[in-house]
Protein backbone atom coordinates (compact mmCIF):
# COMPACT_ATOMS: atom_id res chain seq x y z
CA UNK A 1 0.00 0.00 0.00
CA UNK A 2 1.22 3.45 -0.83
CA UNK A 3 0.44 6.55 1.18
CA UNK A 4 -3.02 5.41 2.14
CA UNK A 5 -3.33 2.92 4.95
CA UNK A 6 -4.54 -0.56 4.14
CA UNK A 7 -8.31 -0.80 4.68
CA UNK A 8 -9.64 -3.12 7.34
CA UNK A 9 -11.35 -6.04 5.59
CA UNK A 10 -13.65 -8.59 7.17
CA UNK A 11 -14.35 -11.85 5.34
CA UNK A 12 -17.64 -13.47 6.38
CA UNK A 13 -17.55 -17.04 5.17
CA UNK A 14 -18.53 -20.36 6.67
CA UNK A 15 -16.08 -22.20 4.42
CA UNK A 16 -12.63 -22.08 6.02
CA UNK A 17 -10.89 -23.14 2.79
CA UNK A 18 -12.43 -20.40 0.69
CA UNK A 19 -11.78 -17.83 3.39
CA UNK A 20 -8.14 -18.92 3.56
CA UNK A 21 -7.74 -18.65 -0.21
CA UNK A 22 -9.27 -15.19 -0.11
CA UNK A 23 -7.24 -14.03 2.84
CA UNK A 24 -4.00 -15.22 1.29
CA UNK A 25 -4.79 -13.40 -1.95
CA UNK A 26 -5.59 -10.18 -0.17
CA UNK A 27 -2.40 -10.35 1.88
CA UNK A 28 -0.32 -11.05 -1.21
CA UNK A 29 -1.88 -7.98 -2.78
CA UNK A 30 -0.72 -5.94 0.18
CA UNK A 31 -3.88 -5.69 2.26
CA UNK A 32 -2.52 -6.27 5.71
CA UNK A 33 -5.64 -5.98 7.85
CA UNK A 34 -7.80 -8.98 7.04
CA UNK A 35 -10.06 -10.72 9.56
CA UNK A 36 -12.08 -13.88 8.93
CA UNK A 37 -15.40 -14.42 10.73
CA UNK A 38 -16.98 -17.86 10.37
CA UNK A 39 -19.19 -17.82 13.46
CA UNK A 40 -22.67 -16.69 12.40
CA UNK A 41 -24.23 -16.55 15.86
CA UNK A 42 -22.31 -13.56 17.13
CA UNK A 43 -21.77 -12.04 13.70
CA UNK A 44 -22.90 -8.52 14.51
CA UNK A 45 -20.99 -8.28 17.78
CA UNK A 46 -17.79 -9.38 16.04
CA UNK A 47 -18.27 -6.94 13.19
CA UNK A 48 -18.82 -4.09 15.62
CA UNK A 49 -15.65 -5.10 17.43
CA UNK A 50 -13.54 -5.12 14.26
CA UNK A 51 -15.18 -1.99 12.80
CA UNK A 52 -14.17 -2.80 9.22
CA UNK A 53 -13.97 -0.58 6.15
CA UNK A 54 -15.10 -3.40 3.92
CA UNK A 55 -17.09 -6.56 4.52
CA UNK A 56 -16.78 -9.33 1.97
CA UNK A 57 -19.42 -11.99 2.21
CA UNK A 58 -20.38 -15.06 0.26
CA UNK A 59 -23.54 -14.21 -1.67
CA UNK A 60 -25.18 -17.46 -0.62
CA UNK A 61 -24.73 -16.71 3.06
CA UNK A 62 -28.15 -16.40 4.75
CA UNK A 63 -26.74 -13.75 7.07
CA UNK A 64 -26.63 -11.21 4.27
CA UNK A 65 -30.07 -9.99 5.31
CA UNK A 66 -28.78 -9.55 8.85
CA UNK A 67 -25.93 -7.40 7.58
CA UNK A 68 -28.21 -5.28 5.45
CA UNK A 69 -30.42 -4.59 8.41
CA UNK A 70 -27.35 -3.55 10.34
CA UNK A 71 -26.53 -0.96 7.71
CA UNK A 72 -29.96 0.55 8.06
CA UNK A 73 -30.21 0.81 11.80
CA UNK A 74 -26.67 0.77 13.06
CA UNK A 75 -25.19 3.64 14.93
CA UNK A 76 -21.77 1.99 14.85
CA UNK A 77 -21.41 1.91 11.10
CA UNK A 78 -20.64 5.39 9.96
CA UNK A 79 -21.42 5.64 6.29
CA UNK A 80 -22.92 2.42 5.12
CA UNK A 81 -22.85 1.84 1.41
CA UNK A 82 -23.83 -1.48 0.05
CA UNK A 83 -22.21 -3.08 -2.94
CA UNK A 84 -23.23 -2.23 -6.48
CA UNK A 85 -22.99 1.44 -5.62
CA UNK A 86 -21.87 2.34 -9.08
CA UNK A 87 -24.54 1.00 -11.37
CA UNK A 88 -22.65 1.99 -14.50
CA UNK A 89 -20.14 -0.77 -13.94
CA UNK A 90 -22.59 -3.57 -14.57
CA UNK A 91 -20.00 -6.00 -15.98
CA UNK A 92 -18.01 -6.08 -12.78
CA UNK A 93 -21.19 -6.33 -10.71
CA UNK A 94 -22.30 -9.30 -12.77
CA UNK A 95 -18.90 -10.95 -12.43
CA UNK A 96 -18.97 -10.54 -8.65
CA UNK A 97 -22.44 -11.96 -8.34
CA UNK A 98 -21.72 -14.88 -10.62
CA UNK A 99 -18.58 -15.73 -8.69
CA UNK A 100 -20.59 -15.56 -5.47
CA UNK A 101 -18.93 -12.65 -3.75
CA UNK A 102 -20.81 -9.76 -2.30
CA UNK A 103 -19.12 -6.74 -0.79
CA UNK A 104 -20.40 -4.27 1.73
CA UNK A 105 -18.38 -1.12 1.94
CA UNK A 106 -19.09 0.38 5.29
CA UNK A 107 -16.94 3.43 5.33
CA UNK A 108 -17.38 5.27 2.06
CA UNK A 109 -14.18 4.01 0.49
CA UNK A 110 -13.53 5.40 -2.94
CA UNK A 111 -14.50 3.22 -5.85
CA UNK A 112 -10.88 3.12 -7.06
CA UNK A 113 -9.89 1.45 -3.81
CA UNK A 114 -12.61 -1.15 -3.67
CA UNK A 115 -12.31 -2.17 -7.33
CA UNK A 116 -8.98 -4.08 -7.09
CA UNK A 117 -10.18 -5.83 -3.94
CA UNK A 118 -13.36 -6.96 -5.63
CA UNK A 119 -11.51 -8.07 -8.75
CA UNK A 120 -9.16 -10.11 -6.64
CA UNK A 121 -12.05 -11.68 -4.72
CA UNK A 122 -13.82 -12.62 -7.93
CA UNK A 123 -10.79 -14.44 -9.29
CA UNK A 124 -10.16 -16.13 -5.94
CA UNK A 125 -13.78 -17.20 -5.60
CA UNK A 126 -13.64 -18.62 -9.10
CA UNK A 127 -10.42 -20.46 -8.26
CA UNK A 128 -12.14 -21.91 -5.22
CA UNK A 129 -15.14 -23.02 -7.30
CA UNK A 130 -12.81 -24.83 -9.70
CA UNK A 131 -10.98 -26.47 -6.84
CA UNK A 132 -14.27 -27.58 -5.35
CA UNK A 133 -15.36 -29.06 -8.65
CA UNK A 134 -12.12 -31.02 -9.03
CA UNK A 135 -12.43 -32.28 -5.49
CA UNK A 136 -15.97 -33.48 -6.13
CA UNK A 137 -14.90 -35.23 -9.32
CA UNK A 138 -11.98 -36.98 -7.65
CA UNK A 139 -14.18 -37.98 -4.76
CA UNK A 140 -16.81 -39.51 -7.00
CA UNK A 141 -14.13 -41.28 -9.06
CA UNK A 142 -12.73 -42.78 -5.89
CA UNK A 143 -16.21 -43.79 -4.76
CA UNK A 144 -16.84 -45.39 -8.15
CA UNK A 145 -13.63 -47.36 -7.99
CA UNK A 146 -14.52 -48.77 -4.57
CA UNK A 147 -17.99 -49.75 -5.72
CA UNK A 148 -16.65 -51.41 -8.89
CA UNK A 149 -14.14 -53.41 -6.85
CA UNK A 150 -16.90 -54.69 -4.58
CA UNK A 151 -19.20 -55.55 -7.51
CA UNK A 152 -16.37 -57.42 -9.24
CA UNK A 153 -15.83 -59.41 -6.07
CA UNK A 154 -19.50 -60.39 -5.94
CA UNK A 155 -19.55 -61.42 -9.62
CA UNK A 156 -16.35 -63.47 -9.19
CA UNK A 157 -17.78 -65.28 -6.19
CA UNK A 158 -21.32 -65.86 -7.45
CA UNK A 159 -20.61 -66.58 -11.10
CA UNK A 160 -17.12 -68.05 -10.74
CA UNK A 161 -15.54 -65.44 -13.03
CA UNK A 162 -11.99 -64.17 -13.14
CA UNK A 163 -11.41 -60.52 -12.24
CA UNK A 164 -11.03 -59.55 -15.90
CA UNK A 165 -14.20 -61.39 -16.91
CA UNK A 166 -16.13 -59.70 -14.11
CA UNK A 167 -14.99 -56.29 -15.29
CA UNK A 168 -15.83 -57.05 -18.93
CA UNK A 169 -19.31 -58.15 -17.86
CA UNK A 170 -19.81 -54.92 -15.89
CA UNK A 171 -18.60 -52.81 -18.79
CA UNK A 172 -20.67 -54.51 -21.47
CA UNK A 173 -23.79 -54.35 -19.30
CA UNK A 174 -23.19 -50.65 -18.69
CA UNK A 175 -22.83 -50.04 -22.43
CA UNK A 176 -25.95 -52.00 -23.25
CA UNK A 177 -28.02 -50.21 -20.58
CA UNK A 178 -26.47 -46.84 -21.44
CA UNK A 179 -25.44 -46.34 -17.82
CA UNK A 180 -22.20 -45.70 -15.99
CA UNK A 181 -20.18 -48.70 -14.80
CA UNK A 182 -20.45 -47.27 -11.28
CA UNK A 183 -24.24 -47.36 -11.44
CA UNK A 184 -24.33 -50.98 -12.64
CA UNK A 185 -21.84 -51.92 -9.92
CA UNK A 186 -23.99 -50.20 -7.30
CA UNK A 187 -27.10 -52.08 -8.42
CA UNK A 188 -25.23 -55.39 -8.16
CA UNK A 189 -24.22 -54.54 -4.60
CA UNK A 190 -27.76 -53.49 -3.72
CA UNK A 191 -29.25 -56.63 -5.25
CA UNK A 192 -26.80 -58.93 -3.50
CA UNK A 193 -27.54 -57.27 -0.15
CA UNK A 194 -31.27 -57.72 -0.68
CA UNK A 195 -30.79 -61.37 -1.57
CA UNK A 196 -28.71 -62.13 1.49
CA UNK B 1 -44.04 -18.85 -28.03
CA UNK B 2 -41.40 -20.51 -25.88
CA UNK B 3 -39.52 -18.46 -23.34
CA UNK B 4 -36.83 -19.66 -20.98
CA UNK B 5 -36.95 -18.04 -17.55
CA UNK B 6 -34.93 -18.20 -14.35
CA UNK B 7 -36.96 -17.35 -11.30
CA UNK B 8 -35.67 -17.07 -7.74
CA UNK B 9 -37.66 -18.01 -4.66
CA UNK B 10 -37.28 -18.38 -0.91
CA UNK B 11 -38.54 -21.67 0.56
CA UNK B 12 -41.77 -20.38 2.11
CA UNK B 13 -45.38 -21.47 1.68
CA UNK B 14 -46.31 -18.17 0.06
CA UNK B 15 -44.20 -19.12 -2.96
CA UNK B 16 -46.93 -21.71 -3.56
CA UNK B 17 -48.48 -20.24 -6.70
CA UNK B 18 -45.07 -19.90 -8.32
CA UNK B 19 -43.86 -23.39 -7.40
CA UNK B 20 -47.13 -25.08 -8.39
CA UNK B 21 -47.23 -23.09 -11.66
CA UNK B 22 -43.91 -24.66 -12.59
CA UNK B 23 -44.12 -28.14 -11.03
CA UNK B 24 -47.72 -28.82 -12.04
CA UNK B 25 -47.09 -27.71 -15.62
CA UNK B 26 -49.20 -24.51 -15.75
CA UNK B 27 -46.12 -22.54 -16.82
CA UNK B 28 -45.20 -25.08 -19.52
CA UNK B 29 -48.78 -24.93 -20.83
CA UNK B 30 -48.25 -21.19 -21.34
CA UNK B 31 -45.07 -21.86 -23.30
CA UNK B 32 -42.71 -21.03 -20.45
CA UNK B 33 -39.65 -23.09 -19.67
CA UNK B 34 -38.95 -22.05 -16.08
CA UNK B 35 -35.98 -22.89 -13.92
CA UNK B 36 -36.81 -22.22 -10.28
CA UNK B 37 -33.79 -21.32 -8.17
CA UNK B 38 -34.01 -21.75 -4.40
CA UNK B 39 -32.37 -18.88 -2.54
CA UNK B 40 -31.26 -18.23 1.02
CA UNK B 41 -31.73 -14.50 1.54
CA UNK B 42 -33.93 -11.67 0.35
CA UNK B 43 -30.85 -9.59 -0.42
CA UNK B 44 -29.71 -12.31 -2.77
CA UNK B 45 -33.07 -12.63 -4.52
CA UNK B 46 -33.29 -8.87 -4.96
CA UNK B 47 -29.71 -8.49 -6.21
CA UNK B 48 -29.98 -11.33 -8.70
CA UNK B 49 -33.25 -9.91 -9.99
CA UNK B 50 -31.88 -6.39 -10.18
CA UNK B 51 -28.78 -7.26 -12.17
CA UNK B 52 -30.60 -9.62 -14.51
CA UNK B 53 -29.50 -13.05 -13.28
CA UNK B 54 -33.18 -13.70 -12.59
CA UNK B 55 -36.01 -12.76 -14.92
CA UNK B 56 -38.55 -12.80 -12.12
CA UNK B 57 -38.65 -13.48 -8.39
CA UNK B 58 -40.75 -14.31 -5.35
CA UNK B 59 -40.20 -11.11 -3.40
CA UNK B 60 -41.30 -9.39 -0.23
CA UNK B 61 -43.77 -6.73 -1.36
CA UNK B 62 -41.94 -3.98 0.58
CA UNK B 63 -38.61 -4.98 -1.03
CA UNK B 64 -40.13 -4.45 -4.48
CA UNK B 65 -41.19 -0.97 -3.37
CA UNK B 66 -37.86 -0.19 -1.66
CA UNK B 67 -36.00 -1.24 -4.81
CA UNK B 68 -38.13 1.09 -6.92
CA UNK B 69 -37.51 3.94 -4.48
CA UNK B 70 -33.78 3.20 -4.18
CA UNK B 71 -34.03 2.59 -0.42
CA UNK B 72 -31.39 0.51 1.28
CA UNK B 73 -29.78 -0.36 -2.00
CA UNK B 74 -29.60 0.72 -5.62
CA UNK B 75 -32.62 2.00 -7.42
CA UNK B 76 -34.07 -0.52 -9.82
CA UNK B 77 -37.74 0.00 -10.74
CA UNK B 78 -39.73 -3.16 -10.17
CA UNK B 79 -43.13 -4.18 -11.53
CA UNK B 80 -45.37 -6.59 -9.65
CA UNK B 81 -48.02 -7.99 -12.00
CA UNK B 82 -49.20 -10.70 -9.60
CA UNK B 83 -49.66 -10.81 -5.86
CA UNK B 84 -48.42 -14.18 -4.59
CA UNK B 85 -50.11 -13.97 -1.22
CA UNK B 86 -52.19 -11.97 1.22
CA UNK B 87 -51.32 -12.46 4.92
CA UNK B 88 -49.54 -15.72 5.80
CA UNK B 89 -47.34 -14.64 8.73
CA UNK B 90 -47.73 -15.31 12.41
CA UNK B 91 -46.22 -14.02 15.62
CA UNK B 92 -44.73 -16.76 17.77
CA UNK B 93 -43.54 -16.19 21.34
CA UNK B 94 -41.44 -18.25 23.73
CA UNK B 95 -43.28 -20.19 26.46
CA UNK B 96 -41.87 -17.76 29.03
CA UNK B 97 -43.10 -14.66 27.22
CA UNK B 98 -46.42 -16.37 26.54
CA UNK B 99 -46.89 -17.05 30.24
CA UNK B 100 -45.95 -13.45 31.12
CA UNK B 101 -48.41 -12.07 28.58
CA UNK B 102 -51.24 -14.35 29.72
CA UNK B 103 -50.61 -13.24 33.29
CA UNK B 104 -51.07 -9.60 32.32
CA UNK B 105 -53.80 -9.94 29.73
CA UNK B 106 -57.14 -8.29 30.30
CA UNK B 107 -59.51 -9.56 27.63
CA UNK B 108 -59.54 -12.03 24.74
CA UNK B 109 -56.14 -13.58 24.03
CA UNK B 110 -56.80 -13.41 20.28
CA UNK B 111 -57.56 -9.69 20.41
CA UNK B 112 -54.36 -7.93 19.34
CA UNK B 113 -55.20 -4.85 21.40
CA UNK B 114 -55.46 -7.00 24.52
CA UNK B 115 -52.12 -8.73 23.81
CA UNK B 116 -50.42 -5.44 22.87
CA UNK B 117 -51.54 -3.89 26.17
CA UNK B 118 -50.29 -6.99 27.99
CA UNK B 119 -46.97 -6.58 26.17
CA UNK B 120 -46.78 -2.95 27.31
CA UNK B 121 -47.21 -4.12 30.89
CA UNK B 122 -44.57 -6.84 30.53
CA UNK B 123 -42.16 -4.29 29.03
CA UNK B 124 -42.76 -1.94 31.97
CA UNK B 125 -42.30 -4.72 34.54
CA UNK B 126 -39.04 -5.82 32.91
CA UNK B 127 -37.73 -2.27 32.79
CA UNK B 128 -38.49 -1.78 36.47
CA UNK B 129 -36.68 -5.02 37.28
CA UNK B 130 -33.69 -3.90 35.22
CA UNK B 131 -34.08 -6.83 32.82
CA UNK B 132 -32.85 -6.77 29.22
CA UNK B 133 -35.42 -5.51 26.72
CA UNK B 134 -37.43 -8.18 24.89
CA UNK B 135 -36.02 -9.15 21.50
CA UNK B 136 -38.23 -9.78 18.47
CA UNK B 137 -36.97 -11.49 15.32
CA UNK B 138 -38.19 -10.55 11.86
CA UNK B 139 -37.01 -11.26 8.36
CA UNK B 140 -35.89 -8.01 6.78
CA UNK B 141 -35.99 -4.24 7.36
CA UNK B 142 -38.36 -3.89 4.40
CA UNK B 143 -40.79 -6.62 5.31
CA UNK B 144 -44.40 -6.95 6.34
CA UNK B 145 -43.11 -8.88 9.37
CA UNK B 146 -41.29 -5.78 10.55
CA UNK B 147 -44.31 -3.52 9.95
CA UNK B 148 -46.84 -5.96 11.42
CA UNK B 149 -44.85 -6.34 14.65
CA UNK B 150 -44.43 -2.59 14.91
CA UNK B 151 -48.06 -1.83 14.09
CA UNK B 152 -49.23 -4.26 16.75
CA UNK B 153 -47.02 -3.20 19.65
CA UNK B 154 -47.18 0.53 18.89
CA UNK B 155 -50.98 0.42 19.16
CA UNK B 156 -50.54 -0.05 22.90
CA UNK B 157 -47.77 2.55 23.15
CA UNK B 158 -44.78 0.20 22.95
CA UNK B 159 -42.08 1.99 20.94
CA UNK B 160 -40.48 -0.69 18.74
CA UNK B 161 -37.20 1.24 18.55
CA UNK B 162 -36.93 2.16 22.22
CA UNK B 163 -38.81 -0.36 24.35
CA UNK B 164 -37.86 -3.61 22.63
CA UNK B 165 -35.20 -4.87 20.22
CA UNK B 166 -36.11 -5.82 16.70
CA UNK B 167 -33.51 -7.95 14.94
CA UNK B 168 -33.28 -9.47 11.48
CA UNK B 169 -32.86 -13.23 11.30
CA UNK B 170 -32.94 -15.55 8.29
CA UNK B 171 -36.21 -17.55 8.57
CA UNK B 172 -34.45 -20.92 8.98
CA UNK B 173 -32.59 -19.53 12.03
CA UNK B 174 -35.73 -18.26 13.79
CA UNK B 175 -36.59 -21.48 15.57
CA UNK B 176 -33.05 -22.05 16.85
CA UNK B 177 -32.84 -18.47 18.04
CA UNK B 178 -36.07 -18.84 20.00
CA UNK B 179 -34.83 -22.11 21.45
CA UNK B 180 -31.50 -20.73 22.66
CA UNK B 181 -33.02 -17.52 23.98
CA UNK B 182 -31.51 -15.11 21.42
CA UNK B 183 -35.03 -13.88 20.73
CA UNK B 184 -38.18 -13.92 22.85
CA UNK B 185 -40.54 -13.88 19.88
CA UNK B 186 -40.57 -13.65 16.11
CA UNK B 187 -42.81 -12.84 13.18
CA UNK B 188 -42.25 -15.04 10.14
CA UNK B 189 -44.09 -16.86 7.36
CA UNK B 190 -44.91 -20.54 7.22
CA UNK B 191 -43.69 -23.12 8.01
CA UNK B 192 -41.43 -21.70 10.74
CA UNK B 193 -44.13 -20.84 13.29
CA UNK B 194 -45.55 -24.36 13.14
CA UNK B 195 -42.09 -25.88 13.45
CA UNK B 196 -41.49 -23.94 16.69
CA UNK B 197 -44.86 -25.11 18.06
CA UNK B 198 -44.20 -28.73 17.06
CA UNK B 199 -40.84 -28.63 18.85
CA UNK B 200 -42.62 -27.40 21.97
CA UNK B 201 -40.61 -24.16 22.17
CA UNK B 202 -43.16 -21.62 20.98
CA UNK B 203 -46.77 -20.49 21.07
CA UNK B 204 -48.40 -18.83 18.07
CA UNK B 205 -49.73 -15.65 19.65
CA UNK B 206 -51.31 -14.13 16.55
CA UNK B 207 -52.04 -14.89 12.98
CA UNK B 208 -51.18 -11.58 11.33
CA UNK B 209 -54.69 -11.49 9.95
CA UNK B 210 -55.65 -10.59 13.55
CA UNK B 211 -53.67 -7.37 13.10
CA UNK B 212 -54.52 -6.54 9.49
CA UNK B 213 -57.35 -8.41 7.83
CA UNK B 214 -55.81 -8.07 4.39
CA UNK B 215 -52.15 -7.26 3.80
CA UNK B 216 -50.11 -7.87 0.65
CA UNK B 217 -47.25 -10.19 1.58
CA UNK B 218 -45.19 -11.42 -1.39
CA UNK B 219 -45.30 -10.43 -5.02
CA UNK B 220 -44.14 -11.90 -8.27
CA UNK B 221 -41.55 -9.28 -9.20
CA UNK B 222 -39.92 -8.43 -12.53
CA UNK B 223 -37.74 -5.52 -13.59
CA UNK B 224 -39.79 -2.70 -15.06
CA UNK B 225 -37.55 -2.52 -18.13
CA UNK B 226 -37.83 -6.28 -18.64
CA UNK B 227 -41.63 -6.12 -18.35
CA UNK B 228 -41.70 -3.38 -20.98
CA UNK B 229 -39.66 -5.51 -23.37
CA UNK B 230 -41.46 -8.81 -22.72
CA UNK B 231 -45.17 -8.10 -22.31
CA UNK B 232 -46.18 -11.49 -23.70
CA UNK B 233 -43.93 -13.38 -21.32
CA UNK B 234 -45.21 -11.36 -18.37
CA UNK B 235 -48.79 -12.12 -19.41
CA UNK B 236 -48.04 -15.84 -19.78
CA UNK B 237 -46.37 -15.88 -16.36
CA UNK B 238 -49.36 -14.16 -14.75
CA UNK B 239 -51.79 -16.61 -16.35
CA UNK B 240 -49.73 -19.58 -15.15
CA UNK B 241 -49.66 -18.14 -11.62
CA UNK B 242 -53.40 -17.46 -11.66
CA UNK B 243 -54.12 -21.04 -12.72
CA UNK B 244 -51.78 -22.38 -10.06
CA UNK B 245 -53.44 -20.23 -7.40
CA UNK B 246 -56.88 -21.51 -8.48
CA UNK B 247 -55.56 -25.07 -8.26
CA UNK B 248 -54.16 -24.52 -4.76
CA UNK B 249 -57.36 -22.92 -3.48
CA UNK B 250 -59.52 -25.92 -4.44
CA UNK B 251 -59.90 -27.79 -1.12
CA UNK B 252 -59.57 -31.17 -2.84
CA UNK B 253 -56.19 -30.18 -4.28
CA UNK B 254 -54.62 -29.06 -1.01
CA UNK B 255 -52.97 -32.39 -0.25
CA UNK B 256 -51.39 -32.57 -3.68
CA UNK B 257 -50.31 -28.92 -3.52
CA UNK B 258 -48.73 -29.50 -0.11
CA UNK B 259 -46.87 -32.53 -1.47
CA UNK B 260 -45.52 -30.51 -4.40
CA UNK B 261 -44.34 -27.78 -2.04
CA UNK B 262 -42.83 -30.27 0.40
CA UNK B 263 -40.29 -31.56 -2.16
CA UNK B 264 -36.70 -31.23 -0.86
CA UNK B 265 -35.68 -28.88 -3.68
CA UNK B 266 -38.71 -26.66 -3.01
CA UNK B 267 -39.62 -25.91 0.62
CA UNK B 268 -38.30 -29.18 1.96
CA UNK B 269 -40.42 -29.69 5.08
CA UNK B 270 -43.22 -32.09 5.97
CA UNK B 271 -46.25 -31.85 3.64
CA UNK B 272 -48.56 -32.00 6.66
CA UNK B 273 -47.03 -28.84 8.15
CA UNK B 274 -47.43 -27.02 4.83
CA UNK B 275 -51.03 -28.16 4.52
CA UNK B 276 -51.88 -26.55 7.86
CA UNK B 277 -51.01 -23.14 6.40
CA UNK B 278 -52.96 -23.75 3.21
CA UNK B 279 -56.07 -24.79 5.13
CA UNK B 280 -55.61 -22.15 7.83
CA UNK B 281 -55.89 -24.70 10.63
CA UNK B 282 -52.77 -24.41 12.76
CA UNK B 283 -51.54 -25.96 15.95
CA UNK B 284 -50.82 -22.91 18.09
CA UNK B 285 -49.57 -24.42 21.33
CA UNK B 286 -47.30 -27.33 22.19
CA UNK B 287 -50.22 -28.83 24.18
CA UNK B 288 -52.02 -29.46 20.89
CA UNK B 289 -54.45 -26.53 20.79
CA UNK B 290 -55.55 -25.80 17.23
CA UNK B 291 -56.88 -22.58 15.83
CA UNK B 292 -58.61 -22.11 12.50
CA UNK B 293 -58.93 -19.03 10.35
CA UNK B 294 -60.23 -18.55 6.84
CA UNK B 295 -57.80 -15.66 6.40
CA UNK B 296 -54.49 -17.20 7.44
CA UNK B 297 -53.06 -17.16 3.92
CA UNK B 298 -54.92 -16.10 0.79
CA UNK B 299 -53.43 -17.49 -2.41
CA UNK B 300 -55.60 -16.16 -5.18
CA UNK B 301 -58.99 -16.27 -3.49
CA UNK B 302 -60.95 -13.07 -2.73
CA UNK B 303 -59.05 -11.43 -5.57
CA UNK B 304 -55.75 -11.84 -3.71
CA UNK B 305 -53.75 -12.32 -6.89
CA UNK B 306 -54.63 -8.97 -8.39
CA UNK B 307 -52.10 -6.36 -7.19
CA UNK B 308 -53.76 -3.53 -5.27
CA UNK B 309 -51.85 -0.20 -5.39
CA UNK B 310 -53.54 0.88 -2.16
CA UNK B 311 -51.61 -1.94 -0.48
CA UNK B 312 -48.39 -0.52 -1.93
CA UNK B 313 -49.30 2.91 -0.55
CA UNK B 314 -49.91 1.38 2.88
CA UNK B 315 -46.50 -0.31 2.84
CA UNK B 316 -44.93 3.00 1.80
CA UNK B 317 -46.73 4.69 4.72
CA UNK B 318 -45.11 2.17 7.09
CA UNK B 319 -41.67 2.98 5.66
CA UNK B 320 -42.42 6.65 6.36
CA UNK B 321 -43.85 5.96 9.82
CA UNK B 322 -40.69 4.14 10.93
CA UNK B 323 -38.23 6.58 9.46
CA UNK B 324 -37.02 4.49 6.50
CA UNK B 325 -37.91 7.26 4.08
CA UNK B 326 -39.42 10.73 4.01
CA UNK B 327 -43.00 11.34 2.89
CA UNK B 328 -43.12 12.85 -0.60
CA UNK B 329 -45.81 12.93 -3.27
CA UNK B 330 -43.36 11.34 -5.70
CA UNK B 331 -42.62 8.57 -3.23
CA UNK B 332 -46.29 7.63 -2.94
CA UNK B 333 -46.65 7.67 -6.71
CA UNK B 334 -43.56 5.51 -7.26
CA UNK B 335 -44.63 3.02 -4.60
CA UNK B 336 -48.14 2.66 -5.98
CA UNK B 337 -46.82 2.23 -9.52
CA UNK B 338 -44.99 -0.96 -8.46
CA UNK B 339 -48.26 -2.87 -8.09
CA UNK B 340 -49.59 -3.44 -11.59
CA UNK B 341 -53.25 -4.49 -11.77
CA UNK B 342 -53.16 -3.33 -15.42
CA UNK B 343 -50.65 -6.06 -16.31
CA UNK B 344 -52.71 -8.59 -14.39
CA UNK B 345 -55.90 -7.55 -16.20
CA UNK B 346 -54.17 -7.55 -19.60
CA UNK B 347 -52.90 -11.08 -19.03
CA UNK B 348 -56.40 -12.34 -18.31
CA UNK B 349 -57.88 -10.62 -21.34
CA UNK B 350 -59.16 -7.71 -19.29
CA UNK B 351 -61.85 -9.78 -17.72
CA UNK B 352 -63.66 -7.64 -15.17
CA UNK B 353 -61.69 -7.72 -11.93
CA UNK B 354 -63.27 -8.94 -8.74
CA UNK B 355 -63.76 -5.96 -6.49
CA UNK B 356 -61.00 -6.20 -3.93
CA UNK B 357 -61.81 -4.63 -0.59
CA UNK B 358 -60.00 -1.31 -0.24
CA UNK B 359 -59.79 -1.40 3.54
CA UNK B 360 -57.03 -3.21 5.38
CA UNK B 361 -59.20 -3.90 8.35
CA UNK B 362 -56.50 -2.84 10.79
CA UNK B 363 -57.33 -3.49 14.44
CA UNK B 364 -56.21 0.00 15.40
CA UNK B 365 -56.12 3.45 13.82
CA UNK B 366 -58.31 5.08 11.20
CA UNK B 367 -59.19 3.56 7.82
CA UNK B 368 -56.19 3.95 5.50
CA UNK B 369 -56.48 6.57 2.79
CA UNK B 370 -53.68 6.62 0.19
CA UNK B 371 -54.56 10.22 -0.64
CA UNK B 372 -53.94 11.35 2.90
CA UNK B 373 -50.95 9.46 4.28
CA UNK B 374 -49.89 12.39 6.42
CA UNK B 375 -53.29 12.58 8.10
CA UNK B 376 -53.25 8.83 8.59
CA UNK B 377 -49.85 8.83 10.27
CA UNK B 378 -50.75 11.79 12.48
CA UNK B 379 -53.48 9.61 14.00
CA UNK B 380 -50.83 7.33 15.53
CA UNK B 381 -49.01 8.28 18.70
CA UNK B 382 -45.91 6.17 18.19
CA UNK B 383 -43.75 6.65 15.13
CA UNK B 384 -40.63 8.41 13.95
CA UNK B 385 -41.59 9.90 10.66
CA UNK B 386 -40.13 13.06 9.33
CA UNK B 387 -40.78 15.23 6.31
Amino acid sequence: MSAEQSPKIVIVDESPIRAAILEEGLREAGFTQVVHISEMQSLLARIYAVDPDIILIDLENPSRDVLEAMFQVSRAVRRPIAMFVDQSDSASIQASVEAGVSAYIVDGLKKERIKPILDLCVSRFNAFAKLQEELERTKSQLEDRKVIERAKGILMRVKGLTEDEAYVLLRSTAMREKKKIGEIAQSIITASEMLK
Amino acid sequence: MTATLRIGFIPLVDAAALIVAVDKGFAAAEGLDVELVREVSWSNVRDKLNIGLFDAAHLLAPVAIASSLGLGHVKVPIAAPFNLGINGNAITVSPALHAALMEQIDGDRFDPMATAKALAKVVAIRRKAGAEPLTFGMTFPFSTHNYQLRFWMAAAGVDPDEDVRLVVLPPPYMVDSLKNGHVDAFCVGAPWNSIAVDLGIGHILHFVSDILVRAAEKVLAVRQTWADKNPDVVAALVRAAVKAAEFIEHPENRTEAAQILAQPERIGVDAEVIQRTLTGRLKISPDGTFRESGRYLLVGREGAGRPDPTQAAWLYAQMVRWGQTALTPDGVKTAMAVFRPDLYDAALGNRAPEQAPAAFGAFAGPVFDPDNIRGHLEAFEVGRWKT
